[in-house]
């Protein structure tokens, strides 16, 4: 493989995997944080 | 339990729901993820800039493939019903689009079920290489027995039994409802398919030549940047690939709870598509470098999408391979898998839709929609014709069916309904990242200019020349008067009235996710996955 197309994977692969793993990570601290805010509102 | 909490605890037993928003995203993949993703989106990078491609296609997700996504699941979220119910409650007048993009569905279960049959068919080929040392010949000849470019009667038993299989199995699962049919068979299904292609992208890399096809891949044409077709190509193929825009996320946004994060859910199913097609893109890639290699000739030479490429190119490849039967059932066991979990989502837009405008049961709707959807699919496709019927429906439902609906839904509510605002605020009551002024614009003007763009190029190509040189009377009754009728259908279908009772002004009462549950039965407010019990709908109201 040539030095470009190995980069151009990778570059592929970091923002597209990476992107997904940042979601996901974000969707679960996020998750996380409306669980706390949920219990405070129920139980004060 | 107040009445309004209880009405909407009512409803959504009726209708059915995911048990957590870990399904609806896992539901949500295996919509998203199908065919397109394996056999379209590696010949569409190559084909367009290579490792450049990378731009576009980025620039293509970011502005327009998440926020149509999001835009679907705001409105139904938002509005807890099937597509026309949906369109409905955000303005009367415009239930039509909704039924529009039924029709759609309902006309692409019946060609992409026969697809998948021949994918099922091959995944047995595949353990003895039945086609032998030709597999063009045949796949045309010996399996489908196609002839002239005609319409025929003559039934092809080899492609009847396992189409039949087919939608017995679509049946079954969609008979169960929403959590334990759909729900169910993506749990075990996309765990599955992640981890069978894996395999056999590994496999694919460990071949010779593979490094020759992944170069062809990847090596960067920045030129191609400065050409409108190429962007076209980036916005088509996010488009086609995230199943926007016809009614497929509205449904399963509405089996959703209503406290759950659709904007981020919505980046997971976006990345993850987006994820898997890159995989793909790999394997394929890999594995057109080593059937290069083994013919020495050019990749550019062997690299092709579609059903060349799953039918004629894979076989080949496989004849050849070290493990070859082991790469044919990983290759063609994965499209079968991906496929079937995006033909049911299909086909759950028109149940969906049967259900919430009628007062029927789970199982007399899924019967109502199934049978006559499998009895047309077995006509038109398993007979020596078919493959010509379903390539000349294929092209028109997606470039006229698909395209025109999403853009016009597009325009409607953004511009003559003016709902983004409520519908942005909607998400924001629980999502992160919150969506504002820049997800309105993208979804307003950029988006619409992107598909506009992809629809022009598509009308002018296919107004050049006729698709792929079939007959103009071909072109005719399964293209341009196919997808001339669907809207016709919609619109006639919006004027059947409304099972009693039924909300229509607005989002029904009980569903705003800022409320308090007041202890809903259908809420659990102790973990996020765990917000709704999740319901199989079992009977009438």
């Amino acid at each position: 493989m040539s030095a470009s197309a190995i980069v151009m994977m990778l570059v592929a692969m970091l923002i597209i995997w990476g992107g997904l793993a940042l979601a996901v990570t974000s969707l679960v601290r996020h998750g996380a944080v409306e669980d706390r805010a949920e219990n405070v509102r129920r139980d004060p | 339990m107040s009445s309004t909490a209880g009405a909407a605890a009512q409803e959504e037993r009726r209708r059915g729901s995911f048990s957590s928003r870990r399904i609806f995203i896992l539901a949500a993949i295996g919509s998203a993820v199908g065919l397109g993703n394996i056999w379209r989106f590696p010949y569409v990078a190559y084909e367009n800039g290579g490792g450049a491609f990378v731009v576009p296609y980025l620039v293509a997700l970011l502005t327009a493939g998440i926020p149509f996504l999001l835009l679907d699941y705001a409105i139904g979220h938002r509005h807890r019903g099937s597509a026309p119910l949906s369109f409905a409650r955000l303005r009367r007048g415009t239930e039509g689009l909704g039924w529009w993009q039924v029709a759609i569905c309902f006309l692409i279960a019946v060609y992409y079920a026969a697809v998948l049959a021949w994918a099922l068919s091959y995944t047995f080929f595949s353990l003895d290489q039945a086609w032998g040392a030709d597999p063009e010949g045949f796949f045309f000849g010996e399996y489908l027995q196609a002839g002239d470019v005609a319409v025929t009667a003559d039934v092809v038993p080899g492609v009847l039994v396992p189409l039949a299989v087919v939608w017995l199995a679509v049946l079954v699962v969609l008979a169960l409802g929403v959590q334990r049919g759909i729900g169910a068979v993506s749990l075990v299904f996309i765990p599955v398919l992640v981890l069978a292609f894996a395999v056999l992208v590994v496999q694919a890399l460990l071949l010779p030549g593979a490094g020759a096809g992944l170069d062809a891949l990847f090596t960067p044409d920045w030129a191609a940047l400065a050409e409108p077709a190429v962007w076209a190509a980036a916005f088509g193929q996010i488009f086609f690939s995230l199943s926007i825009g016809f009614g497929i996320m509205i449904t399963y946004a509405s089996y959703v709870g209503r406290r759950e994060d659709m904007t981020g859910s919505g980046l997971v199913v976006g990345f993850s598509n987006s994820s898997f097609e890159l995989l793909a893109g790999i394997g394929v890639f890999a594995a057109l470098g080593f059937m290069a290699q083994a013919g020495g000739v050019a990749v550019g030479e062997v690299a092709r999408d579609g059903i060349a490429l799953a039918f004629i190119a894979f076989p080949t490849i496989i004849n050849e391979a070290p493990a070859g039967a082991l790469i044919g059932v990983l290759f063609f066991g994965s499209l079968v898998i991906a496929g079937i979990t995006s033909l049911i989502s299909v086909i759950e837009v028109v149940i969906s839709a049967v259900r919430d405008k009628l007062d029927t049961s789970r199982l007399t709707a899924t019967l109502a929609v199934v049978v006559p959807s499998a009895v047309l699919s077995l006509v038109l496709f398993s007979t020596t014709s078919g493959i010509y019927v379903l390539d000349v429906v294929d092209h028109f439902v997606n470039q006229y069916g698909i395209l025109v609906v999403a853009l016009l839904s597009m325009l409607v509510v953004a511009w003559v309904l003016r709902a983004l605002p409520r519908l942005g605020d909607h998400l924001n009551v629980h999502g992160r990242p919150r969506v504002g002024t820049g997800w309105r614009v993208l979804t307003s003007i950029v988006a619409p200019a992107g598909l506009a763009i992809v629809l022009v190029l598509a009308v002018r190509d296919d107004l050049a020349a006729p698709y792929e040189g079939y007959p103009t009377w071909l072109l005719l009754g399964f293209g341009w008067l196919l997808v001339l009728a669907l809207p016709l259908v919609g619109f006639l279908l919006a004027r059947l009235p409304w099972r009693a009772g039924t909300h229509l002004d607005g989002p029904p009462p009980g569903s705003d996710p800022g409320t308090p549950l007041d202890g809903a039965p259908v809420a659990d407010a102790a973990g996020r996955d765990r917000s709704v019990t999740g319901h199989d709908e079992g009977g009438r109201r």
